[in-house]
């Protein structure tokens, strides 16, 4: 036994450093970061965002040239796999990462927080989104979740003297750690049936047990549930709210949007290599979980005041959409493929329109210093760009053409119809509804903006920083471009498949 | 110049509005008088293309489309920019090309509150782009955009310039619209996964193409078809507004600005009657005939009970919104009847009714400038005070309540007299008796009207209007604005072969489809 263990443990696995170049670029950042602010002192604290973003946008390089090679790779035994789906999600990690940095610069740099290590730990949590993009393997999706959350309960109390940042990240913690614990319990059990950890063998033992086993049930659905609390899905959505409002705006466009997605990477991971064969237990609980969040998320977000607090709750919807697809995702591969390229298309554009209507909110709040809805009145009156952005990416997440958003939906739809079962025409319907009630709080802000007065007649300008400038100015083209010309999206993520892995 | 036209042309009509739109953007808003000229420059170039496509169109072939541009735009799920005219979008884009020059001439120097015309136009040139590409769409998901894209402008320009409750109208409006292209959405999306694939590049897709959905179509089973046909009832009865869903209307109208309700009225409504006509019932016959009666009954009920609301108005703006309703029952009567008759008599009403609740508009808003209220108590004497206007106003009124010699009458009579002879296996007896209640509708039509003509334009003025120096007569800016709308009343009413011969090919097709696959 012994014996074996040694020689396994000799036994270096081949690396192909081409497919792992973006891990290594970014890693290489950390240590830049690190070094930089331990030996170079105040004067150069602000070379950190510099140094941060430009690591990740060399770390596209790397994702450019694999595309562009367009060759599978699959290294560790099965376990770590980069390819179109891994490529194009690292790709969005990368780019919003590099967006949430540009939010930040400014925000961070004046408020006297710690730089250096701010960069250092958003970086370790985008590196940890990015094996997640590749990860097939329940450890190292572990690993790669508690990499992603570790570096953001930090983030969340970045505001250290503020009470509401310190609860923001308490709370997302104790929620955080108490996720993890069902995810692993769960994963312990589908390991103890199944003997291993590797998806693809998860799935072809699962596949074969026929009869429902009530152990398979219960691994999957906590595996399931413990993720859901990653992407707020309603009922586990509770530390949401509390944690985007108490934490620093750029850390909240950054768990709202990356940390958001990753959770939903890793779903889809488990859900589509690993537990495919078993839809009939995992297609009812992302039925209910879809239809609760989008309803409820909606629903309270009618109430907010807060504009943070609204686009909380707003995510809480669009985590329901996102989820919509999956519940239906089993009826045929044709109908999984249509549910993976969607929930990717929808991943995308989120991620634009999202952080978009973050760093309007970061703009606004500048000369405002206050997150209430009621404080963007007037806007269109003494900032009428930032008030056309806003509205841009409002309609965008509300699903109206021309911004992206509408398509972002249409994929919904479209993959909800091509089941072609009841529950997913009631599905798309309930989807459809919800629009309508969700356009009630968009409509709301917009209104405030274009029809309200300012609030005590304050008219003065709004200066927006380069950096926040800049972030603006890719969001509305990403947004407008993809909305108009939907087909640039879709000849990316046609590609993406993650049955082949299967047979 | 025929080459060209046919590769570019309808590209650029669509798209025009948006370059000036763009241009306008970009100069800041003191310069007024450039976003003026831009914008009616715009929306001229914009009318003088579409004329040059009229006096291209090969009238003869008006059941085919013409002017045909097809690329490819999402290939994913093999949705495709096809746009293209034919005799049953010709009217309604002309009609649009006509109301929104007109619209910025009437806005010139009389911009609501709060000002700002660049705003304003540039809203305006959306509007045109999205309606003028919701009417040559031949694309299900292209016309859905665009059918979307419509309501943006108009939310804000009720919103924004819109009277004292904006906000609650404008929201209204928004979420009753949203409601339906929702239900819509689902609709075309059900409709493309069971029809039938076709070929393309070697591989089985299906498709949004609607010029061949009608016969991919043919096998979708009754009960899903009659589900669909729900989905695009909701999207497009929303918009026209029949019966229990027309309530956004009266706000959305009495709130918005002038301009905003002649958009309104004239094009926007259309938006609907042109999806049933174009979309929902060549590509489900089966299921139109199915729906037929039901929607007949709203029809008549939504003119009954439009003409009722009418007499119970006091306020003149209101009062012609819940006439739409009315005469947008009648368009809907004509199309429940699924015959060329009553579709021919739905299109010629449709543009009646633009031009004739168009004009209304105007006039109402013109009203409301001078005497600063549309409280019907509170005016009289328009014929005494402002004589030109008092005759405008008395002549739209005729129209309106379908007095032969003016279009009016063209829309309403044969619409019906089509309920006479409905289509199909539909029941006769019932449409004869719908038939009967639409005709008691004129007479409702006649009484509301003459009605509030008489209490605003005969009499003397009040003791509150006796000498408001307010009280001029017609502008130049409005004789500009509505002498063509007057021309073409008058000239439709008396030749009105020139709609019903543009259409007829192109009805004469759809119906052809329509007896050909159903029943």
């Amino acid at each position: 036994m012994l014996a074996q263990l040694l020689t396994f443990a000799w036994n270096a696995p081949s690396i192909d450093y081409h497919a792992l170049a973006p891990e290594i670029i970014v890693a290489v950042t950390i240590v830049v970061l690190i070094l930089l602010d331990a030996f170079t002192g105040e004067r150069s604290r602000w070379a950190s965002s510099s140094v941060a973003g430009i690591g990740l946008l060399v770390a596209l390089i790397p994702i450019a040239t694999l595309a562009y090679d367009g060759v599978n790779r699959v290294m560790f035994g099965g376990g770590f796999v980069v390819d179109n789906y891994a490529l194009i999600l690292q790709a969005l990690f990368l780019v919003a990462g590099y967006i949430v940095i540009l939010l930040s610069t400014n925000y961070i740099a004046e408020g006297d927080y710690h730089e250096g290590e701010y960069y250092t730990l958003l970086l370790s949590s985008i590196l940890g989104m990015m094996v997640m993009a590749s990860a097939r393997d329940l450890i190292s999706i572990f690993i790669a979740l508690e990499l992603v959350s570790i570096p953001a309960y930090m983030l969340a109390a970045w505001r250290k003297r503020d009470q509401k940042s310190n609860e923001a990240g308490l709370k997302y913690y104790l929620m955080g750690v108490f996720a993890s614990a069902i995810l692993l319990y769960g994963m312990s059990l589908i390991f103890g049936i199944t003997g291993s950890t590797l998806l693809v063998d998860i799935g072809a033992e699962l596949g074969s047990y026929v009869s429902s086993q009530p152990i398979i049930t219960l691994g999957i659905a906590f595996v399931l549930i413990g993720f859901a609390f990653k992407v707020s899905a309603v009922p586990f959505h509770q530390w949401a709210p509390d944690t985007y409002e108490g934490a620093p705006t750029p850390v909240t466009s950054f768990l709202a949007v990356a940390s958001k997605a990753a959770g939903f990477v890793a779903i889809l991971n488990v859900l589509f290599i690993g537990f495919y064969e078993r839809h009939d237990v995992w297609e009812p609980l992302m039925w209910v979980l879809a239809a609760l969040s989008m309803t409820v998320g909606n629903l309270i977000a009618l109430r907010q005041t807060n504009v943070v607090r609204m686009l909380a709750y707003s995510g809480i919807a669009q985590a329901g959409y996102i989820l919509a697809p999956l519940a239906v995702a089993g009826a045929t591969l044709g109908t999984g493929s249509e549910a993976l390229r969607s929930i990717v298309v929808y991943l995308l554009i989120y991620a634009g329109m999202n952080l978009g209507a973050f760093a309007v909110v970061l703009a606004v709040a500048r000369k405002t210093r206050s997150g209430d809805i009621k404080s963007f009145g007037g806007l269109f009156s003494y900032a009428p760009a930032l008030t056309v952005c806003m509205t841009i990416f409002l309609f965008s997440l509300a699903g109206i053409p021309p911004a992206a958003g509408w398509f972002a939906k249409l994929s919904i739809f479209s993959s909800l119809a091509s089941a072609g079962s009841a529950s997913g025409y009631v599905l798309a319907v309930i989807v459809g509804l919800n629009s309508v009630i969700a356009f009630g709080y968009y409509g709301r802000l917009i209104r405030v903006m274009w029809m309200d007065e300012a609030p005590d007649g304050d008219r003065t300008p709004i200066k927006v920083p380069a950096s926040l400038s800049f972030a603006l100015i890719i969001t509305v083209a990403v947004t407008l471009v993809w909305g108009v010309f939907p087909g640039a999206l879709t000849h990316f993520t046609d590609q993406v498949n993650l049955f082949s892995l299967l047979r | 110049m025929k080459d060209f036209l046919n590769s570019w042309g309808i590209s650029l009509m669509v798209f025009l509005p948006l370059v000036g739109a763009l241009a306008m953007l970009v100069v800041p808003k003191a310069k007024e008088q450039f976003h003026k000229v831009v914008a009616l420059a715009a929306s001229l170039v914009v009318g003088f293309i579409g004329i040059l496509l009229m006096t291209n169109f090969d009238y003869d072939a008006s059941g085919s489309l013409q002017f045909v541009i097809d690329k490819a735009w999402i290939p994913i799920i093999n949705s495709r920019y096809i746009v293209g005219i034919d005799g049953i979008s010709l009217p309604m884009i002309a009609l649009t090309l006509l109301i929104v020059p007109l619209c910025i001439i009437y806005s010139w120097n009389r911009f609501p509150e709060p000002k700002n015309p660049k705003a304003f136009l540039i809203l305006i040139l959306i509007l045109e782009t999205g309606m003028l590409g919701t009417f040559v769409s031949q694309d299900l998901i292209l016309f859905f955009v665009f059918f979307e894209v419509v309501l943006l402008p108009m939310y804000f320009m009720i919103g924004v310039w819109g009277g004292e409750k904006r906000q609650y109208a404008s929201l209204k409006f928004f979420l009753y619209t949203l409601f339906g292209s929702a239900l819509m959405i689902v609709a075309f999306l059900a409709l493309y996964f069971l029809s039938d694939p076709i070929e393309v590049g070697g591989q089985l897709m299906h498709s949004f193409d609607m010029r061949i959905l009608p016969e991919l179509a043919t096998g979708i089973s009754t009960g899903a078809a009659l589900w669909i046909f729900g989905g695009m009832f909701m999207g497009f009865g929303i918009k026209v507004p029949m019966f229990p869903f027309h309530t956004w209307l009266p706000d959305a109208h009495t709130q918005a600005p002038t301009v905003g309700s002649v958009i309104l009225a004239a094009v926007l409504l259309k938006l609907g009657t042109y999806g049933f006509i174009r979309i929902a019932i060549p590509i489900l016959p089966s299921a139109a005939e199915k729906w037929a009666p039901f929607i007949g009954l709203l029809a008549v009920i939504g003119i009954i009970y439009g003409a009722l609301c009418c007499l119970a108005q006091s306020d003149m703006k209101r009062l012609i919104a819940f006439s739409s309703v009315s005469h947008m029952g009648f368009v809907m009567l004509g199309i429940a009847t699924l015959t060329t008759f009553g579709f021919q008599a739905a299109i010629f009403g449709m543009v009646a009714h633009g031009l004739i609740t168009g004009l209304l508009f105007f006039v109402a808003g013109s009203t409301k400038d001078r005497y600063h209220t549309l409280d019907i108590s509170r005016l009289g004497g328009m014929l005494k005070s402002m004589p030109h206007m008092g005759w405008i106003l008395g002549f739209s009124v005729m129209a309106s309540l379908g007095l032969p010699g003016l279009a009016g009458f063209w829309g309403e009579f044969p619409a019906i007299l089509s309920a006479y002879n409905p289509g199909l296996g539909l029941n006769v007896a019932f449409f004869r008796v719908l038939m009967v209640i639409a005709a008691v509708g004129t007479v409702l039509a006649a009484s509301y009207l003459l009605w509030m003509y008489q209490r605003v334009g005969f009499g003397v003025p009040t003791k509150e209007y006796e000498d408001d120096p307010h009280l001029h007569d017609v502008t130049f800016t409005e004789w500009l604005a509505w002498t063509p709308i007057l021309v073409l009343i008058v000239v439709l009413g008396f030749m009105p072969n020139i709609i019903f011969k543009v259409t007829d090919g192109a009805v004469e097709r759809t119906i052809a489809i329509v007896n050909g696959l159903g029943g």
